[in-house]
């Protein structure tokens, strides 16, 4: 009985700590301490900005996810421009005018991504065809077998 | 027959896609500065940190903008052709020496030899973000009017040089030595 208790407790520690360190690690997500914003709200705008640009250097990544010097310098160049007032387009029409769309990971609608944009919805379209015609065949087959003429 | 046929068509789109894909480069990005004017910058000397060197330089000429440092290894490849286009080429090199020891950038140009007319120290990297930098070396060929004609990323080579440089150049002013537009 006793010994079964101790055996619970050990095999319970190890699942406190690694939750204990999960609980820890998510408060520091952020790859580098600064810049860190006065204002929450510019905060909270700087974080979801850097989650949506993409690292030239290492390009499945986000500069937020990304330790390259590049990603480093362009993090703190949309500090300096968010802190200087600038607007979420202001720092996104900074960044496609040097890199290009190539540098947001979510593309804008353009002629050249209307494919992309529409891919998705041209697929779902064609799978409902495909689902309709397949549900109403059955229907028919099925009413063909149940009819006793 | 549609059944077959519609499946068969997707199919062969999806492979069209993938097969172009094949042949596509993720790496290159092509430069939204191209046919833009060139960014504006004064950056400190490398060789005399109390002198400034910038866009001003090579204003109405045409000139070759180099983005080097000596922690890339691909400039170290694409050097010697540097050095040697700098004697014959006939274009002025400019060149921007993108977050780096001063010290081992000194030592570089010493040992291997100096191309640039000058070179810009960029120890920010503010400059370079405006010239949409990602990948060192990058060479940029800016013409007469300062309007960027051509971005080349990866070392330059003799094939690139008469591939893409070449006839950009002979357009723009006809052939070399290109003399300098009235301001």
């Amino acid at each position: 009985m006793r010994r079964s208790a101790v055996r619970r407790e050990c095999a319970v520690r190890p699942v406190l700590a690694t939750v204990a360190l999960l609980v820890v690690g998510s408060t520091c997500w952020a790859i580098d301490p600064e810049p860190a914003f006065e204002d929450p709200a510019l905060q909270a705008e700087y974080q979801s900005l850097i989650r949506e640009v993409r690292c030239l250097v290492c390009q499945n990544q986000t500069i937020a996810d990304s330790n390259a010097a590049l990603a480093s310098d362009l993090r703190r160049e949309i500090a300096r421009m968010l802190n200087e007032g600038a607007s979420r387009e202001d720092v996104t029409d900074f960044l496609v005018a040097r890199y290009g769309d190539f540098v947001l990971y979510r593309p804008p609608l353009q002629p050249s991504t209307w494919t992309l944009w529409g891919a998705p919805f041209v697929l779902l379209g064609v799978g409902a065809i495909v689902f309709l015609r397949i549900v109403r065949s059955r229907a028919r087959q099925s009413l063909a077998e149940d009819d006793p003429t | 027959m549609w059944r077959y046929l519609l499946p068969i068509g997707v199919f062969v789109v999806i492979v069209g896609f993938f097969y172009r894909g094949l042949y596509l480069n993720p790496g290159f990005v092509p430069s939204p500065l191209l046919g833009k004017p060139a960014p504006e910058y004064d950056l400190p000397r490398l060789k005399d940190l109390s002198q400034t060197v910038g866009s001003k330089d090579y204003e109405g000429q045409i000139a070759l903008v180099n983005v080097w440092a000596t922690w890339c290894i691909e400039c170290r490849h694409e050097h010697p052709y540097l050095v040697e286009l700098a004697g014959t080429g006939g274009v002025p090199i400019y060149g921007l020496n993108w977050k780096d020891d001063r010290a081992l950038a000194l030592d570089w140009l010493d040992t291997l030899g100096d191309p640039y007319e000058a070179s810009a120290v960029d120890a920010t990297g503010e400059v370079a973000i405006d010239w949409g930098v990602y990948a060192a070396p990058e060479t940029f060929l800016v013409g007469r009017d300062g309007t960027v004609l051509y971005k080349h990323i990866s070392p330059m080579t003799p094939a690139v040089w008469e591939r893409e440089f070449l006839p950009r150049i002979a357009a723009e002013c006809g052939g070399l030595p290109c003399a300098a537009s009235a301001p």
